[in-house]
């Protein structure tokens, strides 16, 4: 077999796609993906540690809640990003069953553990603050308790993708429970509108002015944003990882059946010695 | 294969998933809408006291009871170390009293928002065991607040502030105590608060 017939097999070449699937191929992915990610891993630093340390520093105390306001900048953005992170998921998902996209099973099980590293992140810091403002760590609200479900939800996606010897099967299940966790987003959202809850309603809407002081606006916006930078630069580079280890294994496997061809009579030998 | 099947073969294999998906989607969506509709009594955190005057309660149910801490009805009782609190939690229609004896959440004011853990009493009284605050969507820093305080727009212990355009971007200038002591015992006058 010659070398380019191996790459042939480890980076398949089509006619050029259009839309979504020009990414389909991986080399061409690789390719982008190698020249976008620096860029968001730099943003997404420097913008997470402009909005921290201006929040957690320099923004104005709130008139009632004092310094334990500070938690906010912190725990709204992972908060977003854990229910954002869980859209990406699922439309991650959709591409997988509908359209076949070969990527998106590989970024979907990226994504899984980085969105539930962010719903923790939200959850303890939401825990840190509860306890100071409403006087418990925990209360079976509507809020918490959706937000609670999107956490065992990633998990469940995480353990269930990585659970078949067949890894197609695993990303099929996957796909299948993350599109059925989709009806728990607007719950989320929506959760403090349409019932009682502690948790108190949202600050920032798209109709209304954000009843928030500017002064801690920006912060927070700063700190949002480089979360979200933070969040594709990890699962970008979680599904280059993936698509490079995939290669090296359609590589592996080619060299090996190379290997088989070159010792004539060996798959014979094996045979004979199996006992009729 | 597709005509096989019976489906239009102008259908892709792609567009039949789409719709099955969607298909899909769409009954899992009703259903859960349905299924929350049915348990929406279930679903809230606690309820306000019109609520409780309408439901009777009986004397051993624990649950819990949310609204607005009444301006001008907390008492607070000193008996030796034990602090024994009343107030009356109000939703604008009707009012409960609340009897409690512990620890109370620093957010705790007039005006504020609370959530009690208790019983109802055969008296009408909520005795509870536990008080949390709820603190609303706001946040706004001191001088802001002081500032529209000295002005009269808002008094924190009769409801919540003015609409947010109004002092989100508010620039306070910055006055030193001498100063902004006039201005704060003048408005205090105005407003008398």
């Amino acid at each position: 077999m010659s070398p380019s017939s191996v790459k042939a097999i480890a980076e398949p070449r089509g006619a050029p796609r259009r839309g979504w699937h020009r990414f389909a191929n991986p080399g061409r992915f690789l390719r982008a993906a190698s020249k976008v990610q620096p860029w968001l891993t730099a943003f997404g630093v420097v913008l997470t540690a402009v909005g921290l340390i201006w929040g957690l520093f320099f923004a104005p105390a709130d008139w009632q809640q004092g310094d334990a306001v500070r938690i906010m900048y912190i725990h709204v953005p992972a908060a977003w990003l854990a229910s954002a992170g869980y859209l990406m998921l699922a439309l991650c998902s959709a591409a997988s069953l509908v359209w076949r996209h070969p990527l998106a099973d590989l970024a979907a099980a990226e994504i899984g553990p980085i969105g539930a590293g962010f719903t923790a992140l939200c959850l303890a810091t939401g825990s840190l603050w509860g306890k100071p403002m409403w006087g418990a760590w925990w209360v079976w609200d509507a809020r918490l308790t959706s937000v609670l479900v999107l956490f065992f939800l990633y998990l469940g996606h995480i353990t269930l993708v990585r659970a078949f010897d067949d890894p197609t099967r695993g990303y099929r299940a996957g796909a299948i429970l993350a599109l059925l966790g989709v009806v728990n987003l607007p719950i989320i959202k929506f959760s403090v509108d349409w019932w009682n809850t502690l948790h108190q309603p949202a600050t920032i809407s798209l109709t209304g002015a954000p009843s928030m002081y500017i002064g801690m606006l920006w912060p927070l916006a700063f700190s949002a944003v480089g979360y979200a930078c933070v969040f594709a630069a990890l699962a970008l580079a979680g599904t280059r990882a993936a698509v490079m280890e995939r290669r090296i294994r359609a590589l592996l496997l080619a060299e090996a059946a190379r290997a088989e061809d070159s010792v004539p009579g060996a798959a014979d030998a094996l045979e004979t010695q199996v006992p009729a | 294969m597709a005509i096989k099947r019976g489906v239009p073969a102008i259908l892709k294999r792609k567009h039949r998933r789409l719709i099955l998906l969607l298909a899909c989607g769409l009954g899992l969506g009703s259903a859960t809408a349905l299924v929350l509709s049915a348990f929406r009594q279930n679903l809230v955190f606690f309820v306000l006291p019109s609520d409780l005057a309408a439901q009777h309660p009986s004397p051993e149910r624990t649950l819990r009871l949310g609204g607005l801490v009444e301006t001008g009805s907390v008492h607070r009782s000193t008996k030796g170390k034990e602090v024994d609190v009343r107030f009356r939690i109000t939703d604008g229609h009707t009012a409960v009293p609340v009897t409690f004896n512990g620890v109370l959440p620093d957010l705790f004011r007039e005006g504020q928002g609370v959530v009690a853990l208790g019983t109802l009493g055969a008296d009408g009284t909520f005795h509870a065991s536990e008080v949390l605050a709820k603190h609303d969507e706001t946040y706004m820093p001191k001088d802001v607040a002081e500032a529209l305080k000295r002005k009269g727009l808002w008094n924190p212990a009769k409801g919540p502030p003015p609409p947010a355009s109004t002092w989100n971007t508010l620039t306070v200038p910055v006055t030193t105590p001498a100063a902004a002591a006039p201005t704060a015992s003048a408005g205090e006058r105005q407003t008398g608060y």
